[in-house]
């Protein structure tokens, strides 16, 4: 160890966090002895002489009176070996009001547990056996920066918590449906599309502000201990979208300023640039095959009408929407593979339906899932859906809530358009989209009649679902929602 | 060293004045060395009981040594604190005279219960002073064997090892260990913050009821924390035992000499059967609480300067110089011993190894448990899934 020893404030007293420097006892140059007192510090509980740790000469002060010090940060140096001859980076008689900065070793030392064995064991803020730090004394709880270690076995639940698809093989056919779990809701990633970049270091208070701001935390280069972000990272982040007039968001009819060149530079970053990320990476991997079906919707509206009327649903929203979740739900029962995933040497084909909703909001195109939906009663699915939306309108959408998501469908009639040709999200096999139901002439019982008719689009992997299987599904969901009673009599 | 032994060699002792109360103007306190170091012969306690010890020069100049070695030992271990080797530390600074003088009137079968501040108790019953050292690095419980040492673990509760020590002491009695000079006697130390406790009310209860053969030690350092005593008592706290149905007996705890004779009496009448009794030994606690308190905050300088006059180490130096017990080379040797050892324990706490994970299952049952011997397995087979052999 070098002979240049650092000393970092200790917690003086069960849990705390910083003190101040109240005054040095001693100033660079001055020889000092083992136990002497060299600094008087002020914490929330007492006012106390620190002893020093070593003998030898005081080498550096990092902290000038007055200042108040985190603890675990370096507040002297000092030379135990004075009278081996000058240091290589000569430091010495620097005055303490030019105050010197701690090494980075140092401080790496303080953020970070060092390895096993840079340190003597046993040492306060040294590693204990096995890479865990000794936080019983010394510098409390900013040691424990330590990362966990890995576990030996990776069984197929347990691994690559971030990858889109659980490993679980499956024989590729109708007949054999391979229940996979549901992939861990903790992965703090912010878009559950399947990112796998790996877990983001924030701590809980940054995460809500993170959320609170709009910012991705994926997006963001920590500052802090060991990579993780800080309320820093994320406010600056959070700063120059806040201080342009227009805000990064899908809406194009912002008023947008533009600079003499007559262009606007909008930076690309949070929901957008995820956005962008996971339909690019989808639409150059996955092979999509679109087919639409325009549908005569006029007796489904009608029950939904009905279902309005009825005591128990009066007070549930019910939407057109409601009726297609449910058909998609119905048509996945009997066409189980289109609620699958690509992985490479294998499908995997899930049980569960994790049912995505995209839902456009001020921050952005964000696709929140109901869990399991496939269990629901239509009624647990209105209130989910209704959740869902008011959540996501809230900007309250959970990272939980997105991942995970099995298939998806997209609500684009909303805007007034008939259909279109929608982007599977990442790991998911199939998305629909459901466009504006209007009256249109339609051929109804042998007359031209106006009729409620609706168009529906559906995208899917063509690795895995066939022009066959996938026309076959479309025609399902198209059945149901022309006729609802009956399908749900013929299929249930 | 008896009490009362006329045919003490006679050096080392003042011309043998009349016996008298203590000279301090508190007739209620027993003391044999003031605080200027003169030496009294001997002292009538409240009850009548004359207390007077006769040591050998070597004897003196080893209450000397304890108390300074006991003073620098923990002097290391609060510096140990706050450059963050120790979580926390209870200094003994100015009580070193009640934990040695009462500490060294134990007789090896007599058993203690200490609170949390024996260091100097912890010392005359011959251990390790780093065992402490490790409970408050946490590294691990304070376990040493209770039985060994006759001298219980530390306990943070304020006051519970009263009850435990009553227990205790009650077995004694009835294992029919007492009523000879080779008698058991067992030693309850508290503080004055804990006499308001219910639990060391219960003690005494029970102590008297059943006439055990127990001394209640009571460290009045003036100050609960931060409550002074006058928050804790309306009455001088040894005059409690009265109601108890026991004797009691204030003595002066920064007087070394008067602490051993009183403690030795006490210890002595219980291990004949002759009951319990309560000592308040009157003394100050000159630093904090523990090293996360800060004692300006709640009393005055002039408070704590009024008790350095009357520092338990200095009244023994000047008799022992007084006297020419000792030489200037003796308090030397004494002093580099006492460096010595310090330097000795802060090497061997700095090298103190973390604990095994799995020694936590020890020592919970004298014979193992079934149920506890599978959590161990489990625990094992966790940590062995981690990469890595050690943990």
């Amino acid at each position: 160890m070098s002979r240049i020893k650092e000393f970092n404030l200790p917690d003086l007293g069960e849990g705390l966090t910083e003190g101040e420097i109240l005054a040095w006892l001693v100033k660079v140059g001055d020889t000092i002895e083992l136990n002497q007192p060299i600094v008087e510090v002020e914490t929330a509980k007492a006012a106390v002489e620190i002893p020093a740790k070593w003998a030898g000469q005081v080498q550096a002060i990092f902290h000038p009176e007055g200042s108040t010090v985190e603890v675990g940060t370096p507040i002297i140096a000092i030379d135990t070996d004075p009278g081996a001859g000058p240091v290589e980076q000569s430091t010495t008689g620097a005055p303490t009001t030019d105050l010197p900065a701690p090494s980075a070793a140092s401080l790496a030392a303080v953020e970070v547990a060092p390895t096993e064995g840079a340190v003597e064991p046993g040492l306060i803020g040294g590693p204990a056996p096995g890479g865990r730090t000794a936080v019983l004394v010394g510098y409390g709880p900013r040691t424990t920066a330590a990362k966990r270690r890995p576990r030996k076995d990776t069984t197929p639940a347990a691994a690559a918590p971030a990858a889109p698809v659980p490993a679980a093989p499956v024989q590729v056919g109708p007949a054999r449906v391979v229940p996979a779990p549901v992939q861990p809701t903790s992965v703090p990633t912010v878009n559950g599309n399947g990112r796998s970049s790996g877990p983001v270091l924030a701590k809980p208070p940054v995460r809500k502000l993170a959320k609170d701001l709009g910012v991705d935390l994926g997006t963001l280069t920590g500052s802090g201990p060991s990579g993780s972000i800080t309320r820093e990272d994320v406010q600056r982040a959070a700063a120059p979208a806040a201080a342009e007039p227009v805000a990064v968001t899908t809406s194009a009819s912002s008023a947008a300023s533009f600079g003499a060149d007559r262009e606007q530079r909008i930076p690309v970053k949070g929901v957008r640039k995820l956005t962008a990320e996971n339909m690019s990476r989808s639409a150059f991997t996955a092979p999509h095959v679109t087919e639409f079906l325009t549908v005569d919707v006029t007796r489904a509206m009608k029950a939904l009408d009905r279902l309005r009327g009825r005591r128990e649903w009066r007070d549930v929203r019910v939407s057109p929407l409601l009726l297609v979740a449910k058909a998609v739900l119905l048509a996945v029962r009997r066409h189980p593979l289109v609620n699958s995933s690509w992985a490479g040497d294998e499908i995997v084909v899930k049980e569960y339906v994790n049912l995505g909703i995209a839902a456009a909001t001020e921050r952005g195109l964000i696709v929140p899932n109901i869990k399991d939906a496939g269990r629901l009663t239509l009624r647990e699915l209105a209130d989910a859906m209704t959740d869902l939306v008011q959540t996501a309108k809230a900007g309250k959408t959970s990272p939980a809530d997105m991942s995970g998501g099995t298939l998806t469908i997209t609500n684009v009639g909303v805007f007034g358009v008939d259909t279109g040709t929608p982007i599977l999200p990442p790991g998911e096999s199939a998305i629909l989209a459901f466009g504006a139901v209007r009256e249109q002439p339609w051929v109804h019982k042998g007359k031209v009649k106006p009729r409620l008719v609706t168009t529906l689009g559906l995208s899917f992997d063509h690795r895995i679902i066939d022009g066959e299987l996938g026309s076959k599904f479309l025609r399902d969901v198209g059945d149901f929602l022309a006729d609802p009673e009956a399908a749900l009599l013929a299929w249930t | 060293m008896a009490k009362g032994d006329p045919g003490a060699p006679a050096r080392g002792r003042r011309a043998a004045p009349r016996s008298r109360k203590a000279t301090t103007g508190d007739p209620e306190l027993v003391q044999l060395l003031t605080p200027s170091g003169e030496r009294i012969e001997s002292v009538t306690g409240p009850d009548g009981t004359e207390y007077r010890v006769d040591f050998t020069d070597e004897e003196y100049r080893g209450l000397y040594r304890d108390l300074v070695l006991v003073r620098k030992l923990d002097a290391e271990a609060t510096a140990l604190q706050r450059q963050g080797e120790l979580g926390i530390w209870a200094s003994l600074l100015g009580q070193e005279a009640a934990q040695v003088g009462s500490g060294r009137a134990l007789r090896t079968q007599d058993m203690a219960f200490p609170t949390y501040r024996e260091h100097g108790v912890l010392y005359c019953r011959g251990i390790d002073p780093i065992m402490p050292l490790g409970l408050f690095r946490g590294v691990d419980q304070g376990g040493w064997d209770p039985n060994e040492f006759k001298f219980n673990m530390y306990t943070i509760v304020i006051g519970a090892q009263t009850l435990h020590a009553t227990g205790y002491a009650m077995g004694v009695a009835m294992d029919g260990k007492t009523g000879t000079d080779d008698g058991e006697a067992v030693i309850a130390y508290f503080g004055d913050g804990a006499t308001s406790q219910g639990d060391v009310n219960e003690a005494f209860v029970w102590a008297g009821v059943f006439n055990s053969p127990l001394v209640f030690f009571c460290q009045n350092n003036q100050y609960a924390i931060s409550e002074p005593l006058e928050r804790q008592t309306r009455i001088p706290l040894y005059r409690r035992a009265a109601g108890f149905g026991f004797p009691g007996v204030r003595v002066d705890g920064n007087d070394v000499l008067a602490t051993y004779a009183v403690t030795r009496h006490a210890l002595d009448n219980a291990r004949h059967g002759q009951g319990p009794s309560l000592i308040e030994a009157y003394t100050y606690r000159m630093g904090a609480h523990t090293t996360s308190d800060d004692p300006t905050r709640y009393r005055i300088a002039s408070e704590v300067e009024a008790w350095q006059a009357k520092d338990p180490i200095a009244r023994m130096k000047a008799f022992l110089e007084r006297e020419k017990i000792a030489d200037a080379g003796f308090f030397t040797e004494v002093d580099e011993q006492a460096r010595r050892e310090a330097v000795d324990l802060r090497e061997r706490v700095l090298a103190m190894p973390n604990p095994e994970p799995d020694t936590m299952f020890d020592h919970v049952y004298p014979n193992g448990s079934p149920l506890l011997d599978e959590q161990r397995a489990q625990f094992s087979r966790y940590l062995e899934s981690f990469e890595g052999s050690a943990h």
